[in-house]
């Protein structure tokens, strides 16, 4: 027999029994639909948290103020204030392979400008800080070296800021009051949109670190020159774990800390966290893989089940096909397509409907939409074997008749 | 040369420790052109005897010759061919397919043999022509009447040009002017140069064929010739008459 004509004699014999078979493949399309939209939904949260990496600098390194004990107590991360200045200029003198390191003194406080008011986070920067988080200036310009070093009382907006203080109006050359303490507006950073954690990164006002330190957040400082944070961005091609090591090394020496005490600082590294991420995600894809397996296998058990119930139904015919001269070969493949058919269908159904589930929840989170062809691909392929695996105990069955017997039958 | 040549055929069954034998050393030769009649009661073996000719099932031991080719140790799939060939089956249940038009049952044969669907077109519609179903090719079983559906499996038996045609109880779901009318179409065939086997047990039935062969207990019991009743003109007598 011709395979064409195989072909379409399943598909007559499919569309006889049009719910059942539909029933059967719903297992197939179940678990590929599954699988596709929970891999395209994996994927796009995926790719907007490497986004979100992205967006905070990449081949960056966070060096932030240790816990120290003091007295035996123990303050929390962040809370002293270990890091100075001299370190933050050190470290790129003694590593080569860092490209640049930013000191940071964060604050908060209340801002007003014409009237209307927003509590945001106050950041005192250098210029480097810009150059590290690859942090453009989207209209204005930054701080001059000359500002930053006189300590100027001038001011950068994030997006949010200048939304919230002046709505659609330039704010350039505008008078604002951090902490009561006028500023003028030179410029407004580009939008960088929320880190991985959800905080909105243009809900800030980035001004002078000198002036920071001395008008704005300093006051309580306990060391003029303490900064709350050191952003360091190493060279491209350079290794993140050695600038690492280094670092830490660099400031052991200049804190003076002997072997065996801790470090009064902390060291992140932004890397680290995607490659949890990463490892997260592929546990997560594993899993779902095993998922897909098991709704495949069940798929699979589905219509080995309802091959098994029709051949036992079509006895009479297999005996009829037999009689007209259908070899033990034709009838097995005839029953190896309609379940391969079956399982196909099946997948491609179920591909279907899982790009459009994906599409559904992609829309709705703003992510986009990644539907991965090998795994559509691989779907398709894999439901096919189930199919071919499971329509072939019956087939074999089916060949395996004895004509007369078969023609016997009710 | 003759079509059909058993020398000694048996066919035992095994059923649970007991050995049945359905076929004991039966030899008969059929020419081709003949017009056979296997009568016997139920049991007599003459279903067996149709299946072994019929190549549905082998003899346990025995040659059995068709077309001077000794078919008696060929494997399944050469025997599914040759059935394809040689031999055309009508069954007394019809056996078509439920879900298959007349044009499509017809056609059946010819998928297995890797027809063309233009030849088989053509041919199915010739052979339904001929049986004279040419108006409802396109009907399917539950469509047609038992005669109807009689003709469509005539139809399917001839449509690869067998050597033989071999009707198991043809008319036993049939009322009797139909039985007539189907004989009447074996009786037009076998004109036509067809051999015609056709087994039953109706007296009736057997009374139109030139040789009538009677089993019981697995052996042939007689081997007669007879002029045939003519089922033609039958059909026109007052008994038949509509």
């Amino acid at each position: 027999m011709r395979l064409a004509d195989a072909v379409s004699s399943s598909l007559d014999a499919l569309r006889a029994n049009a719910l059942r078979s539909f029933l059967t493949m719903l297992g197939i399309v179940i678990g590929v639909a599954a699988v596709i939209a929970m891999m395209a939904v994996g994927g796009g949260a995926r790719e907007q948290v490497n986004q979100q990496i992205k967006s905070l600098g990449a081949n960056l390194i966070q060096v932030v103020p240790g816990n120290v004990t003091s007295g035996g107590v123990r303050l929390g991360a962040g809370q002293s204030s270990t890091l100075t200045d001299d370190d933050a200029k050190a470290i790129p003198l003694e590593i080569p392979a860092v490209q640049v390191a930013a000191p940071i003194v964060r604050g908060s406080g209340q801002i007003v400008a014409r009237g209307v008011n927003w509590s945001t986070g106050i950041v005192g920067v250098t210029s480097d800080f810009f150059e590290a988080r690859e942090w453009t200036i989207e209209r204005g310009r930054e701080f001059s070296p000359e500002e930053s070093a006189r300590g100027g009382q001038i001011a950068l907006l994030g997006q949010t800021v200048m939304r919230q203080l002046f709505g659609d109006d330039d704010p350039i050359g505008q008078e604002i009051r951090v902490r009561n303490v006028p500023f003028t507006v030179v410029g407004v950073a580009e939008k960088k949109g929320q880190t991985m954690f959800g905080s909105d990164q243009d809900d800030v006002v980035f001004v002078p670190l000198i002036t920071a330190r001395q008008r704005v957040v300093g006051a309580n400082r306990a060391r003029t020159s303490s900064v709350s944070q050191i952003m360091v961005k190493v060279r491209e091609g350079e290794s993140l774990s050695n600038v690492e090591n280094d670092t830490r090394a660099l400031l052991r020496q200049r804190h003076r800390l002997q072997d065996g005490q801790d470090d009064d600082f902390q060291i992140r590294n932004l890397a680290e966290i995607s490659a949890t991420r990463e490892q997260s995600a592929r546990t997560l894809a594993m899993l779902l893989a095993a998922v897909a397996g098991v709704s495949l296998i069940v798929g699979g058990i589905g219509i080995m089940n309802i091959m098994l119930v029709s051949v036992t139904e079509r006895t009479r015919e297999i005996g009829v096909r037999m009689a007209v001269g259908a070899r033990p070969g034709d009838i097995m493949n005839q029953f190896l397509i309609e379940a391969t058919t079956l399982a196909l269908i099946g997948g491609a159904v179920g591909v279907a409907l899982g790009v459009g589930a994906a599409k559904l929840v992609a829309d709705a989170a703003g992510w986009p939409l990644l539907v991965d062809p090998t795994v559509v691909a691989s779907a398709v392929v894999f439901s096919g074997l189930v199919g071919i695996a499971s329509g072939l105990y019956p087939a074999v069955r089916a060949a395996h008749l004895d004509p007369v017997e078969a023609l016997r039958a009710g | 040369m003759a079509l059909i040549e058993t020398t000694g055929i048996t066919r035992t069954y095994r059923m649970g420790a007991e050995t049945v034998t359905a076929l004991s050393d039966v030899s008969i030769s059929i020419d081709e052109g003949e017009s056979l009649a296997v009568m016997g009661p139920s049991g007599s073996g003459k279903s067996t005897f149709m299946n072994v000719i019929g190549c549905l099932d082998r003899p346990t031991s025995g040659s059995y010759r068709l077309a001077g080719e000794e078919v008696s140790s060929l494997t399944k799939a050469e025997l599914a061919g040759v059935r394809n060939r040689r031999i055309g089956f009508v069954f007394q249940q019809f056996n078509l397919l439920s879900r298959a038009t007349a044009l499509a049952s017809v056609e059946l044969p010819m998928l297995y043999a890797g027809v063309s669907l233009r030849e088989r077109r053509e041919r199915a519609t010739r052979a339904l022509t001929r049986v004279g179903l040419g108006e409802r090719m396109d009907h399917r079983p539950l469509e047609l009447s038992g005669g109807q559906q009689q003709r469509v499996a005539i139809a399917r038996a001839l449509v690869n040009d067998p050597k033989v045609l071999l009707a198991d109880e043809p008319t036993g779901a049939l009322d009797s002017k139909t039985s007539i009318e189907i004989v009447a179409l074996f009786q037009e065939l076998h004109e036509q140069g067809v051999t015609v086997i056709i087994v039953t047990h109706e007296e009736d039935i057997a009374a139109y064929s030139r040789r009538v062969v009677r089993f019981l207990d697995g052996r042939i019991v007689s081997d007669t010739r007879q002029e045939p009743r003519n089922a033609a003109a039958d059909l026109k007598s007052p008994r038949h008459a509509a």
